[in-house]
């Protein structure tokens, strides 16, 4: 459980004191959303003949509750970090990427190609490649909409949510013709799936009887390592100055769209590894609805965790568990999965809107300690 | 390639173009209401999906094709005012807000088409009007006026938009709403209540949009019937520039575009299916790249307001 | 100051998470007997460990002979119309036969398009003690691959693909979908009067791909100078989309279409709309859309190979056989619509071609 130590201990090392009443109002605020929404969604479960407190408790349990459980919500985890990774860098910049999807196809697709034509390759030397020739590709499909946005001011937005359309649709054309698997060409069934991959290329299972994979690993490095790049280097100052404010940035003679095209870029090389860790990780070839959604889900779980890389992999955490345990509520009582996608719909909306509140607290301390500071000077 | 561009194939890709750009027109346009406000509302398509199915339960056991319609738009409404109350009265994230409230939209209608119908059905849908005189123009009469009612509402949305924005009072509050609301709110303009208003009229469009899916184009509902046509809307939003008849040309050039690649794949012109299904998306980014005059974004766009911060 | 926020937000969630995951140990010396659900959990406070079995290997139940225990995973809805809602039928079917809930107890997880999902999901049933998991798409091959011998006892059961993995555990099954497919185009071909047909399909793979296939022959061997126009809207669930290509084939002179994938209701709709327009269906009745122009469907029937699945399993063979549902062995039928007046001798002409795909006298390839 690395990731679950790496962001307070980051954190805590560098604040001097922790304002006990603070962390309760903020650990309080956000349940007290969820449990709005739960019980909204209580009120659908009676409405469907089950029990809201069996189900709740499973889907609470389902992650949260063992051993494996918890290792497959850090599965989930892992692509949503990644991709997570990528919003914190182009959010920072002020770019929204909507593009995480097709980023991710792009990867993927990379990590289904790359390891077939180098299969005698040892497994370390193949499993690092690709992961870069991944982050390779994610980082062009990010690039072609930052380099738009540079030169020629397409609004990003439009041009990412097309390339996850294009991207799709790629995908269907490599994999019908040259990337389909010849074992379903030969037995006459021509499913829509690669070749499975030679077992060097595979990142090694952590934890026996469930997919978590090295990959996990990969992303919390990943984490400090883009923490590191948005608060230690000049680039990371850069592309934060920009996202704060573009014509102060102008004024400091920034090149504000080469900063944001790279925060672009870099989005979609991060979402890449995403695709590459599903591949190479958990599938172990390319198949349909390989995104599993995590391009979008990867922005709610950045956006929780603060913009902040570390802040991210908590998040990450948290949705990777609810996803685990809607699961399981699907299979333990029997109620429609789309039940589950409403009540997380409703579970993010009310959790983002009771961040009103503790923002209100810390403005609110924030007055108190400057006047204890004036009474204390 | 050469008969592509015979007579006929051009009447059904035109045809066919009015069609397909009707849900794209209604969401967009309401969508482009909401961001001048000041708002992304990336909740489009759950809203869709919602109305979609009120408006095909409602049909399926009233047949009353009105009522389905206002069912619609009074759900897009009830969405609306949820997107308002966390993205403006409490503040909250929008882009966060929008993927929940997608999120919501897609289970919710989902869930209740398995409960409430469980499997797929038709209805009867708003047929289409031949409109006197004007339908029996040839050619042009066949591509624009032999539709059903919710496609020429969609049309008409276009002219009646521009002018609430561009020439009331109230779609300059709007818009100044959207540029800098704390002068506006120094002005008396209640920004909140403004953005309140504007979230809906979004909504209650993007309710109209849903219905126009299930009760006029594809006369059903399915899972996720719409299949991500909202964010595609709200992209068009950005590719017209906040501006109503932008919007149309971007719905026209997508929609088009996508008739025409059937028409393609229909007459076997010799490319891969797949590239050519890619040609809306890739056209319609080529388009705005080439295009030179672009609008500037309403300037507190995805920026919550609070009295007292600059 | 939002970033503090957040990672108090971060925190509890770490909190959270360190004040589940040690919690009790599942003690593996109490194997679960009752599913997680079963469990009686007052309160909604996630300190209750409600996986007991995931540590424990599966534990077969000693008195197998009561209730068989199936689940089954599928990625789309039950409610579709084609793929899924074909597997769900089937099962609640033969549920029905034997006698109800009490001979058959039967759980299903839907919608479960992702992989990881469904990977979890199997591992999941099979260590409730589960006898027979049903893996309903070939995207989770691999997923049973790997989870099957951690389960001896159980029987798995996957398709659509051949490949039993060499496990003696595992059963796999396909449909010949370009069977019926020929089947359907012997038909349309004869019924045709503008000698042009359309087919409205979703993404050129697997059944939607052989089915056409079989469908293209089936028209070939009537009339070879039919025109049989293929669009692909790329995507599986593309409703709009795919109304819009029955439409255009339409507009184009066609007036016989058919498709697959769960979107063709969209194709059928239009269809419909514009009147004197054939349809032919695949993988589940679709007779119901449109009772008067649906002129016959091929339907995939699951419940002979469920059925010898599970009286095999009871013989104690677990798995190892892979079984094509074919016109041959009834598990592919041609469902014709009672409400359509199918002239005689085009009924005959597909009588015909079933006989000739039964006793191999004419060959359909994939």
């Amino acid at each position: 459980m690395p990731s679950n130590d790496a962001a307070p201990k980051g954190r805590a090392a560098r604040s001097s004191s922790i304002d006990w009443r603070t962390v309760v109002v903020n650990i309080a605020i956000p349940l007290a959303g969820m449990l709005i929404a739960l019980t909204i969604g209580a009120i659908l479960l009676v409405f469907l003949n089950v029990n809201p407190f069996d189900a709740y408790a499973v889907l609470m349990g389902g992650a949260f509750g063992s051993w494996t459980g918890l290792a497959q919500a850090l599965v989930k985890a892992t692509p949503l970090l990644l991709v997570g990774l990528g919003i914190c860098i182009a959010f920072r910049a002020s770019v929204i990427n909507i593009g995480g999807e097709g980023q991710i196809i792009a990867g993927a697709l990379m990590a289904a190609w790359w390891p077939l034509q180098f299969r005698s390759w040892p497994g370390w030397l193949l499993i690092s490649t690709t992961l870069i020739m991944g982050f390779l590709a994610g980082s062009i499909w990010g690039f072609i909409p930052g380099l738009l946005k540079a030169r020629l001011k397409v609004n990003e937005i439009l041009s990412t949510v097309m390339m996850n359309s294009i991207a799709a649709q790629l995908m269907n054309l490599l994999i019908r013709g040259p990337l389909i698997d010849p074992a379903g060409v030969a037995a006459g069934t021509y499913l829509a799936q690669s070749e499975r991959l030679p077992a060097n290329a595979w990142l090694p299972r952590l934890v026996p009887q469930t997919l978590l994979n090295a990959g996990a690993i990969v992303a919390v490095i990943l984490a400090v390592v883009v923490y590191i790049f948005l608060w230690r280097t000049t680039i990371g100052y850069r592309i934060r100055a920009v996202g704060l404010n573009p014509d102060a940035s102008r004024y400091a003679g920034i090149n504000v769209p080469f900063y944001q095209a790279l925060s672009l870029t870099l989005a979609g090389g991060f979402a890449g590894l995403a695709g590459v860790v599903e591949v190479l990780g958990v599938q172990h070839r390319l198949l349909e609805g390989i995104t599993g959604g995590y391009g979008f889900t990867g922005i709610v779980a950045a956006l929780f965790g603060g913009l902040h890389p570390l802040g991210a992999i908590p998040a990450s955490i948290l949705f990777g568990g609810l996803l685990v345990g809607a699961d399981k509520m699907q299979r333990a009582v029997q109620v429609p999965s789309s039940l589950i996608t409403a009540i997380l719909g409703l579970v993010v909306l009310f959790v983002v809107g009771s961040s009103i509140w503790s923002k209100r607290w810390a403005a609110r301390r924030k007055i108190e300690a400057v006047k204890e500071s004036e009474a204390a000077g | 390639m050469n008969q592509v561009f015979t007579l006929g194939a051009i009447v059904g890709i035109l045809t066919s173009a009015i069609r397909l750009a009707t849900p794209y027109l209604y969401a967009g346009i309401g969508e482009a209401f909401a961001q001048s406000s000041g708002v992304v509302n990336l909740g489009v398509d759950g809203i869709m999906l919602i109305s979609a199915f009120s408006a095909f339960y409602v049909v399926l056991n009233t047949g009353n094709l009105w009522l389905g319609l206002l069912t619609a738009i009074l759900v897009g409404l009830v969405m609306g005012l949820l997107m308002s109350l966390i993205s403006v009265t409490l503040k909250a994230e929008q882009g966060i807000s929008g993927i929940g409230l997608h999120m919501f939209g897609l289970g919710l209608s989902s869930l209740l088409f398995n409960v409430l119908v469980g499997t797929v059905k038709t209805i009867t849908g708003f047929p289409s009007i031949k409109i006197p005189l004007l339908g029996d123009i040839p050619i042009v009469g066949e591509i624009f006026f032999n539709h059903s009612i919710l496609v020429y509402g969609a049309f008409l949305l276009v002219p009646v938009a521009w002018w609430i924005l561009d020439k009331t009072s109230w779609g300059l509050r709007i818009k100044s709403v959207g540029q800098n609301p704390a002068a506006a709110d120094s002005l008396g303009v209640s920004v909140d209540r403004t953005r309140y208003i504007s979230v809906c009229i979004g909504a209650m469009l993007a309710g109209v949009a849903g219905a126009s899916l299930s009760i006029s184009l594809l006369d059903l509902f399915q899972d996720n019937l719409t299949a991500g046509m909202g964010f595609i809307a709200v992209a068009l939003v950005y590719f017209g520039g906040w501006k109503p008849l932008g919007i149309m040309g971007g719905a026209l050039l997508f929609s088009t575009v996508n008739a025409f690649q059937l028409w393609m794949q229909v007459l076997g012109v010799n490319i891969p299916s797949d590239v050519a299904v890619m040609l809306p998306y890739l056209l319609t980014i080529a388009a705005l790249a080439v295009t030179v005059n672009r609008a500037r974004q309403p300037a507190a766009l995805n920026k919550p307001f609070e009295r007292g911060e600059s | 100051m939002s970033i503090k926020r957040m990672f108090f937000v971060g925190l509890l969630i770490c909190m959270l998470a360190a004040a589940c995951a040690p919690a009790p140990a599942p003690a593996p010396a109490a194997p679960a007997e009752k599913p997680a659900a079963a469990e009686p959990t007052k309160a909604p406070e996630p300190a209750k460990p409600t996986e007991p079995a995931a540590a424990a290997p599966a534990e077969k139940p000693a008195a197998e002979a009561k209730t068989i225990k199936i689940a089954v995973i599928m990625p789309s809805a039950t409610t579709d119309l084609a793929f899924s809602q074909s597997m769900y039928s089937a099962l609640k079917a033969i549920q029905t036969e034997m006698g109800g809930e009490k001979a058959m107890e039967l759980k299903y997880t839907e919608n479960m398009f992702n992989v990881p999902d469904a990977a979890a999901a199997i591992r999941d049933y099979a260590s409730q003690g589960f006898d027979i998991v049903i893996a309903h798409g070939s995207q989770y091959g691999a997923s049973v691959q790997e989870i099957a011998p951690d389960f001896p006892d159980t029987t798995f059961a996957w398709g659509t693909d051949v490949n039993t993995f060499g496990l003696k555990n595992v059963y796999a099954y396909t449909a010949a979908a370009e069977e019926g497919g020929y089947i359907n185009g012997v038909m349309a071909a004869m019924l045709t009067k503008s000698k042009k047909i359309g087919v409205t399909g979703p993404i050129e793979v697997g059944d939607a791909k052989t089915y056409i296939d079989g469908f293209s022959q089936g028209v070939a061997s009537v009339d070879p100078k039919i025109e049989i126009s293929k669009t692909w809207t790329g995507s599986f669930s593309d409703v709009a989309l795919m109304t819009e290509a029955a439409k255009t084939h339409i507009a184009a002179g066609a007036d016989a279409l058919t498709g697959s994938s769960q979107s063709v209701v969209g194709s059928i709709g239009a269809a419909k709309e514009k009147g004197g327009v054939l349809w032919f269906g695949t993988q589940a009745d679709q007779a119901s859309l449109a009772p008067e122009l649906v002129v016959a469907s091929q339907v995939y029937d699951w419940t002979g190979m469920l059925k010898e699945i599970i009286a095999k399993r009871a013989e104690g063979k677990l798995g190892g056989d892979k079984y094509v549902l074919q016109l041959k062995n009834d598990g592919l039928k041609i469902a014709f619509n009672p409400d359509y007046k199918l002239p005689d001798d085009v009924k005959a002409a597909a009588q015909k071609a079933i006989d000739g795909i039964k006793d191999g006298s004419i060959k359909v390839e994939p």
